[in-house]
């Protein structure tokens, strides 16, 4: 479990992490906390999961790569795990969830993303993925990004017991 | 963008030392003065090139929520849709697609009830049904774009 101060730690940490020489202990200035006790609560929220990583999120499109393909494949229930297993081992793939379908208007249930320098070059890939993992026998889409309106992190705001008490009441 | 920032990218993007002096240490394994990375993170965030530095949040086990949702829009109504979904704080991403369901954006929420109050929102102001979909497994990969 989570107390008052690692709520703090990690609102304070969506601002990003301090580009200076020692992050943590200005971090902790802010909250009255010394450095061994940042790099302590840290530690232990990334073992806990909450933390899934420490690092950065790249703008895609600046680094270049402008083709994005949201793909999706309409697969067997029962084969989703070991097609998503399979595809996921691949190194140009980005992301693979199974999401559930909208009946007839959207049957598709495994997605995945490739994000590549241009659409050509992301359609090989495809093709090969396709090909290693026999999915040329299941219906497909390929939805290409055309515009990004939007790009921020998730930002969340952690509630504290109290707080959850107080707006309880 | 030099060989050295794109090496500093693609190391970043493996995960960054809980330590001391951690840019010291990277810059170490990389080569570099501890102030030499520091100013170069500084001016590819500037950039725009680097969109965010810091911890990344597992949304449920914070007790938030996040689903994937898509809606078909009409080509005229495109942008004003795209104002009224993009002004809800919880929209974090918003993409055009070449496809019937033209418009994708993740919601991420602090609490699980509030997911449905902006899906619920956003089909009362736009009037469009909105698919969701929630992930149900995910398979992991290494989130990494070589620079």
């Amino acid at each position: 479990m989570i107390d008052d101060i690692d709520s703090q730690l990690i609102e304070i940490f969506q601002q990003g992490l301090p580009v200076v020489s020692r992050p943590y202990a200005l971090i902790g200035q802010q909250l009255n906390l010394s450095e061994d006790e940042v790099i302590l609560r840290l530690t232990r929220l990334k073992q806990q999961g909450l933390v899934k990583r420490l690092g950065v999120v790249v703008n895609h499109r600046r680094m270049g790569y402008k083709a994005n393909a949201m793909v999706v494949f309409d697969v067997p229930n029962h084969l989703a795990d070991q097609i998503g297993g399979h595809i996921s081992q691949f190194g140009f793939v980005n992301l693979c969830y199974q999401r559930p379908r909208h009946g007839e208007k959207w049957p598709y249930n495994l997605y995945c993303m490739i994000h590549g320098k241009n659409r050509e070059k992301v359609l090989q890939q495809l093709d090969y993925l396709i090909e290693s993992c026999g999915l040329a026998q299941f219906s497909r889409e390929i939805l290409f990004s055309r515009k990004c309106f939007k790009q921020r992190g998730a930002f969340y705001q952690v509630c504290t017991k109290q707080e959850k008490v107080l707006s309880d009441g | 963008m030099d060989e050295i920032d794109k090496k500093i990218i693609n190391s970043l993007q493996d995960g960054f030392p809980v330590c001391e002096s951690p840019y010291k240490r990277v810059a170490k394994q990389l080569g570099l003065t501890e102030t030499d990375l520091i100013g170069r993170i500084k001016a590819l965030l500037e950039k725009g090139i680097l969109s965010r530095f810091g911890p990344m949040y597992h949304a449920e086990k914070m007790g938030g929520a996040l689903t994937l949702a898509a809606v078909k829009v009409p080509d005229e109504r495109f942008e004003n849709i795209a104002g009224i979904i993009n002004s809800f704080p919880e929209v974090a991403h918003n993409y055009a697609r070449n496809h019937e369901l033209n418009m994708w954006f993740v919601i991420a929420t602090d609490q699980p009830e509030r997911l449905f109050e902006v899906i619920h929102s956003i089909e009362e102001q736009t009037g469009l049904s909105v698919y969701d979909m929630p992930k149900i497994n995910e398979y992991f990969v290494r989130l990494k774009l070589e620079a």
